[in-house]
């Protein structure tokens, strides 16, 4: 089996605390993986074991194929692990164009070019307004971040990850804040996204998680309690027991 | 804008890098202060080089989002570099520039690895110190700096060959007027680069770079460094410029009243360092002569009232204004 991310054998611990607990997660190549659990499963914290966030006290973190435990964030950004953050982290005066553009500079090893202007490489303007009609947000290319809907910045948000070119991106509650009436734009962009990037979604809406996840791993109280497909999980009795209450339906 | 975002239906925008009319006036000002105070090119010149300090404080603190308490370190370190120099022998003015610059620039780099451990409170208490260590070396060592006698016996060449300092401070004015501009130029074009982008970005959002890939502590330390430089300069051509270096060069004083200078021109503006240090010293100047004993508080006066009414300082009023009538708003 190919697989795009794993861990091995995860442990963080906070003082006494243990907040992942031996997670050895496999997320094939190509896969719409979702991660799902309760409040407080540990589910942010192995994002942040994931992408470098925070470091683990054992374990290992591995990205196609290669062990990346020991790298920064912004080395596993570059080797093609990218990230959305549930709370939104934009550039609230920078333009739509602008932030995106960065993000993209930053992937074609332009980020520390320091004479030319910005609108003088191309090829990073057109990426990121290719991008932007993508998710389309050309029309707000000029506005500034801060003026824009709520809904509308969440898709910044992914077209921030997205311009890292992943192989692997990890969307941390993309719907969270979002208004129904812009959730759809929202989830048909998220399932446009290209079949060749690995995702794994980390998520409370239930009704997201079984429209779009193919493989889905249940975390509860920081250890994998289990895994498998949308079918197996919604008829699985020890998931029903945690989420007693909350209605499951395929 | 680039074709195929334009084919994308981008709209074309002004860019922001090009040169505005504006702009093109600004820099004719101190030309026309040069016809119209010909008895104060003194004072004209000390705007001058202030200027171009406050511009490598704008460049860390406006730009990349570090706060310092102590930038006099390198605008001392780079009067002491050139004046020694110039008092042994070394006196070619340009020759001088580049060596603070380096000196400086390499104290920068030294310190930024201490500096960007820290957060806000952190950094200021690292700059402060940095620049009291450096104050009361420079205090100790009196046979090499002079103590608190300062520096004597520069000798500054004239300048590229032909242009003799004279008494009048003609040459000093073009030669600080000159450094200013070239050194304004350069900053306006890394501001406006994929690398000035990106310490905007770290400033907004720092928690955000490293996820876009950014190696966010060697950008900082990068225009740490090129800050540091600029301020070794801006300190050398003082120290030419007067013939003189005292031991306020590294001064506390120095360092709080740089910060309120940017502060009340505008951090994060180009222009709002220039502005703020004209506004500030011509103020200082006229108020000193008109009160000069109680000038300090129509001084503190004038601050509390620019701050009142426009809060990011004289170039966000500016911009307001500019904006309110439809005009192509502030220069950046």
């Amino acid at each position: 089996m190919n697989y795009a991310l794993q861990t091995r054998n995860l442990v963080k611990k906070f003082g006494g605390f243990v907040a992942t607990n031996d997670v050895s997660l496999n997320v094939e190549a190509g896969a719409r993986h979702a991660l799902i659990g309760p409040n407080g499963a540990g589910k942010t914290t192995l994002i942040n074991l994931l992408t470098g966030f925070l470091e683990p006290t054992s374990g290992e973190v591995i990205l196609n194929g290669t062990n990346v435990t020991q790298l920064a964030q912004h080395q596993r950004v570059k080797r093609g692990l990218a990230r959305t953050f549930q709370i939104n982290r934009l550039f609230a005066d920078l333009t739509v164009l602008d932030s995106v553009t960065m993000a993209v500079n930053e992937r074609l090893g332009l980020g520390a070019r320091f004479w030319k202007p910005v609108a003088s490489y191309a090829e990073a303007v057109d990426e990121a307004a290719h991008l932007l009609a993508t998710l389309r947000l050309l029309d707000v290319a000029h506005e500034k971040t801060r003026n824009l809907a709520y809904g509308k910045q969440r898709l910044i948000e992914i077209a921030l990850a997205l311009a890292a070119k992943p192989s692997v991106l990890l969307l941390d509650e993309p719907a969270a804040g979002v208004p129904t009436s812009e959730s759809r734009e929202l989830f048909e962009s998220i399932a446009n996204l290209p079949r060749d990037v690995t995702i794994l979604l980390i998520e409370h809406d239930m009704d997201l998680v079984f429209r779009f996840a193919d493989q889905i791993s249940v975390l509860v109280s920081g250890a994998v309690l289990t895994e498998g497909t949308p079918e197996f999980i919604a008829n699985n009795p020890k998931v029903k027991e945690v989420y007693l209450g909350e209605a499951i339906s395929v | 804008m680039t074709t195929l975002a334009l084919q994308a239906g981008l709209a074309p925008v002004r860019r922001a890098d090009h040169w505005r009319p504006a702009e093109l006036v600004f820099w004719l000002l101190p030309v026309a202060a040069y016809f119209i105070f010909p008895d104060n090119l003194v004072l004209l010149t000390q705007i001058a080089i202030t200027a171009l300090f406050c511009l490598s404080l704008d460049l860390i603190l406006g730009y990349a989002g570090i706060v310092s308490l102590g930038h006099a370190a390198f605008f001392g370190l780079g009067a002491y570099a050139a004046g020694l120099l110039a008092a042994h022998g070394f006196g070619d003015p340009l020759l001088g520039l580049g060596v603070a610059a380096v000196v400086a620039a390499a104290l920068g780099f030294v310190t930024s690895l201490l500096v960007l451990r820290g957060a806000d409170l952190t950094r200021l208490m690292v700059t402060l110190g940095v620049a009291m260590m450096l104050y009361e070396l420079a205090n100790k060592l009196t046979p090499i700096t002079g103590g608190v006698d300062g520096l004597q016996g520069i000798e500054v060449l004239p300048l590229l060959g032909p242009f003799e300092f004279d008494l009048y401070g003609k040459t000093a004015f073009w030669y600080a007027l000159a450094v200013l501009f070239v050194l304004f130029w350069v900053a306006r074009r890394i501001v406006h680069s994929p690398f000035g982008l990106s310490l905007k970005g770290i400033r907004l959002n720092v928690g955000r770079m490293p996820a876009l890939g950014t190696p966010v502590n060697a950008r900082l330390a990068a225009v740490y460094t090129l800050g540091a430089a600029y301020a070794g300069i801006a300190g050398a051509l003082l120290a030419q410029t007067t013939q003189f270096v005292a031991l306020d060069v590294l001064s506390f004083n120095r360092s709080a009243e740089l910060l309120l200078i940017l502060v009340l021109g505008g951090s994060g503006s180009l222009y709002g360092a220039l502005i703020g240090t004209i506004v500030f010293m011509s103020a200082h100047h006229l108020l000193s002569e008109l009160n000069p004993q109680y000038w300090q508080f129509w001084l503190g006066a004038l601050l509390v009232v620019i701050v009142l009414f426009a809060r990011d300082g004289v170039m966000g009023g500016l911009r307001r204004i500019g904006a309110r009538f439809g005009a192509n708003g502030g220069t950046k």
